[in-house]
């Protein structure tokens, strides 16, 4: 199958890959480039665990082809932490209890990041809306609604 | 608690300690399965049955086998040359790992393609070709139970119809006798569906056999990594598996809630490969294999019925039940109860006489009848003795609540004997009704609701007052295939007064990591900080039985504490060493021992530590560690009381939650933040099947919800901000009064939305709805009573 040689900045940093034109970005990120922070949860868009920023925009990186990242800048959950400070979307998931098993976690920062960088000030229902592309099994939202609210009233 | 016995910067009991296993996965260096890469791994992918019953004629593996990167196709002919194309379920029945005659399901697993990497091995899936013979599909588990029903496990040469157990409890004769002569009676069908409990992870692992070793290690999402050793060891000890030579690691584990118990075939087959090839071999399932092959849950049509007195006192309580069970009864309970703990289905009433029995039944569905985040079938009971709670209500018009009031065991019945058997440990019932009530301001909701009938607008209040049983158990009553049901710790104090404790258990997102160090630091007055937790790995951690139907903290939690307890034991010796007194002359608080009367004669912990390993007692073993397997007396049987309030849409059939009071009781706590947030998860596993939740069959076996694009988990938009609180009724046998919390709401949510609905339409005869309640059924209810807009 043809290679296609691609360059992705991945959280600041250009890295090269040669990839099939079928390489998903998930799997770019996660087995080419071996940074597993972020999850698959479900090869169909809907459980979000694989969410990043492409040029600063979340996508589910499962329904994304690895070449059409070529050029183009990813986030993911590695790049949130800044010479040893973590975020504050970081922080707050960890202070308002906002993950369990973690596995979510990485996805619903990024689309919690995306949000902040977008309004300071999100009301509760603009933070479930944005969130709700995202699945979350085990806190049912309300601590991730405040996790978001926490990074929010830090970042103002 | 009611106090706290140490500091925050200790961290004990009943401090909101933040998670210790939270630094990693908000920086996304979590250790899942799909994380862990083997130096040579090669990748796995399975074909899987189109149809739900089917011969299968041929399996041609030529054109899948010249695809680029493909290196075997295994099938059942492949396993059976090893004796392994069938094994055990963890409730004695069997189950295939690849098939050589028949598929039995859809989805099955059919063959496995072995490749160098993922995309190359989904390619080979793709060129496996399989020519089947289809059959008639049996998927209606009451046509199954039909005479002259077609036999589905002819695998089994004496099996002549399709019945699996029939297992029942209590005294049928008396309890007919009641029903004779009872004044008021109340019937109802209710029908618990087929879910599944979809972890956001799902299922999978990295097998690696080393040759030159003989040893097999496997990375599993597994609950239960040391029950799995020992199956792993009895399946394949005819291959050369030994059990000392058998590694199970459970790394980080994205979400299990029991759907992560079982042994799926898909790890066999891994192991196989890997065994057979001499390198690891990785196998992660898709979302839709999770949804469609992994074990189901419920899947219960419940006949109960209920004798009163007309003032609504209960005298009795009939259940008929038949679970359907997929192609093989691949549940996950202790070996004596087929149908788990569904004998807790008088709830938390007074009730003198009970029946219940419960008919296993094949049919052509995949196998299983796990939990789903609850503790062996108690939902089922929950759901129906509540819903007949209410239908009670209605039918002798009493408010539910009054109802519950009048039939509540009393707080002074405790330990108190139900009519099937258990002794419940404690509790008080009325209490945490009344609260709930108070919070979310029943009676004005009562007066909202008739002003809001009176304009014709649809408000319902529905109530839950559950009775959970967890924390199994008693190893004289449970065991899994024989091992008996304990968990296990053990605790060793370095010389610096740090200390490393490692348990039987695996926590899936539950923060074991955190609250097993504060139990530690309650005994010890260690801080918790200094308290590394372990658990998962089968060369490393004490045997257990795992982390499910929350027994961890009612296990492996009293199992802590009591090792941490024989430590104390210990510390209490060399400091009467070190203080030159006798051991009934030391004064423990937590953190130190001193000299009765003169306080300032003391030995902190971490100077006995070091003590206990440069300056001990002449005749004394160095060092100050200790293990505990625990068996606990008795089951614990947390409680609570729920209360809901709906709105429903006249136009869609929405249901909408307005507010949802959540009042539990789950003993004394050791994290509150972690016991919110266990609620929190619960209820909204509790709302999901309630409302939204659903995997059924159309009539020729084809999974309907089989992806996230039709089995609808809960998102943010439809949860509701849930509102907890907590009354606190300690165990009195457990070592520090916990009962376990992880599944409690899940539990407890369904009946109470559900009698919140059938609330809001009771007063145009609705009587009962089957969950899920969906904006369809609710809108032809509407449209048949004339009220749709």
């Amino acid at each position: 199958m043809a290679k296609h040689a691609i360059t992705v900045t991945v959280n600041g940093a250009p890295r090269k890959a040669e990839v099939e034109s079928r390489l998903l970005l998930v799997h770019l990120l996660r087995e080419e480039f071996r940074m597993t922070g972020t999850h698959i949860g479900c090869d169909t868009t809907h459980c979000g665990a694989c969410t990043v920023l492409l040029d600063g925009v979340p996508v589910k990186s499962c329904t994304v082809l690895a070449v059409q990242a070529d050029g183009r800048s990813v986030m993911t959950v590695e790049g949130l932490e800044k010479d040893g400070a973590l975020h504050p979307i970081q922080d707050g998931f960890m202070q308002e209890h906002g993950l369990q098993c973690g596995f979510c976690t990485p996805g619903m920062m990024m689309t919690g990041y995306a949000l902040l960088e977008r309004t300071k000030s999100p009301k509760e229902d603009e933070i479930r809306s944005a969130i709700s592309g995202n699945l979350c099994r085990c806190t049912g939202y309300v601590n991730i609604v405040k996790a978001v609210e926490h990074a929010a009233a830090k970042l103002r | 608690m009611a106090t706290l016995r140490t500091t925050p910067e200790v961290g004990g009991m009943g401090h909101s300690v933040k998670r210790k296993e939270d630094p990693r996965f908000i920086r996304g260096q979590g250790n899942y399965v799909d994380d862990v890469v083997l130096p040579g791994m090669l990748h796995m992918d399975i074909v899987r049955s189109p149809f739900a019953h089917a011969k299968i004629k041929k399996i041609d593996s030529t054109a899948a086998l010249k695809v680029p990167g493909v290196l075997a196709v295994i099938t059942g002919e492949t396993l059976e040359k090893y004796k392994l194309h069938w094994m055990p379920t963890l409730m004695s029945d069997t189950q295939m790992v690849l098939p050589t005659e028949k598929v039995m399901y859809q989805a099955q697993e059919v063959a496995a393609v072995i490749a160098t990497d993922r995309y190359a091995a989904a390619d080979g899936v793709a060129a496996v070709e399989v020519d089947y013979d289809p059959l008639p599909v049996l998927v209606d588990p009451w046509k199954a139970i039909e005479p002259g029903a077609q036999v589905l496990r002819t695998d089994k040469p004496d099996k002549k119809d399709n019945r699996i157990f029939h297992w029942e409890v209590g005294d049928r004769a008396a309890t007919d006798e009641v029903f004779a002569k009872a004044p008021v009676k109340v019937k109802q069908r209710i029908y618990i569906p087929r879910i599944h409990v979809a972890s956001i992870e799902t299922c999978g692992c990295v097998a690696s056999f080393d040759k030159a070793q003989g040893k097999l290690t496997v990375y599993m999402t597994t609950q239960a990594p040391h029950a799995i050793r020992t199956v792993f060891a009895l399946v394949a000890g005819h291959v050369g598996l030994s059990e000392e030579k058998i590694r199970i690691i459970s790394p980080d584990i994205g979400g299990g809630f029991g759907g992560k118990v079982p042994v799926y075939p898909g790890y066999v087959i891994a192991v196989a490969a890997s065994v057979v090839i001499g390198k690891p071999v990785k196998w992660v399932e898709d979302r839709m294999e999770n949804l469609q092959a992994d074990s189901f849950a419920r899947d219960y049509h419940i006949d109960a019925e209920l004798a009163a007195e007309k003032d609504g006192t209960i005298k009795a309580l009939r259940i008929k039940t038949l679970a359907d069970h997929g192609y093989a009864d691949a549940a996950a309970n202790p070996s004596k109860f087929p149908a788990g703990l569904f004998s807790i289905c008088t709830g938390s009433y007074d009730v003198k006489q009970a029946f219940a029995e419960v008919d296993g039944v094949y049919t052509n569905k995949p196998p299983g009848g796990i939990a789903y985040r609850c503790s062996f079938r108690v939902t089922e009971a929950v759901h129906a003795i509540e819903r007949m709670t209410d239908i009670l209500a209605q039918e002798v018009k009493i408010d539910p609540a009054e109802l519950r009031f009048k039939n509540f065991i009393p707080p002074e019945k405790f330990p108190y004997k139900s009519a099937t058997g258990w002794e419940y440990d404690s509790g008080n019932y009325a209490g945490a009704l009344k609260k709930a009530m108070d919070m979310i301001g029943y009676a004005d909701l009562r007066k909202e609701q008739a002003a809001k009938r009176a304009k014709g607008e649809l408000m319902g209040i529905g109530i839950s007052s559950f009775t959970e049983i967890v924390g199994a158990g008693p190893s004289k009553h449970f065991d899994i295939l024989g091992i008996k049901m304990f968990d296990s710790c053990e605790l060793r104090v370095h010389p610096t007064g740090k200390a490393l404790a490692r348990f039987g258990t695996k926590s899936q997102g539950q923060g074991h990591e955190t609250t097993y160090a504060q139990i530690v630091a309650e005994e010890l007055g260690i801080p918790a900080a200094h308290i590394q937790v372990e658990e998962g790995d089968t060369d490393t951690a004490p045997y257990g039985l795992g982390t499910y139907a929350s027994r961890s903290t009612p296990t492996a939690g009293a199992a802590g504490a009591i090792a941490a307890r024989k430590v104390r034991d210990k510390a209490r010796k060399i400091a009467a060493h070190l203080l030159e007194v006798n051991e009934d002359d030391l004064v423990w608080e937590p953190g130190k021992f001193s000299v009765k009367g003169a306080p300032q004669k003391a030995k902190t912990i971490q100077e006995i530590a070091l003590a206990a390993y440069t300056n001990h007692p002449q005749g004394m073993e160095a060092g100050l560690e200790a293990t505990s397997y625990y068996d606990p007396p008795n089951l614990t049987f947390p409680f609570g009381s729920y209360i809901c309030v709906v709105d429903l849409d006249r136009g869609t059939g929405e249901v909408k939650i307005r507010r949802f009071v959540a009042i539990d009781d789950c003993g004394n706590i050791i994290n509150p933040m972690i016991v919110q947030g266990q609620v929190h998860g619960g209820l909204t596993m509790g709302m999901a099947p309630a409302l939204l939740e659903e995997i059924s069959y159309d009539e020729n076996g084809n999974v309907q919800g089989g992806s996230f694009m039709d089995y609808l988990v809960p998102t943010a938009m439809e949860t509701p901000k849930w509102e907890t609180g907590h009354t606190v009724t300690p165990s009195p046998h457990h070592p520090f009064g916990a009962k376990g919390v992880g599944e409690s709401a899940t539990v407890g949510a369904p009946p109470a939305i559900a009698n919140a609905v059938v609330d809001a339409l009771a007063h145009l005869g609705v009587r009962h709805i089957d969950i899920p309640i969906t904006p369809e059924k609710v809108w032809r209810i509407l449209k048949e009573k004339g009220v749709a807009e």
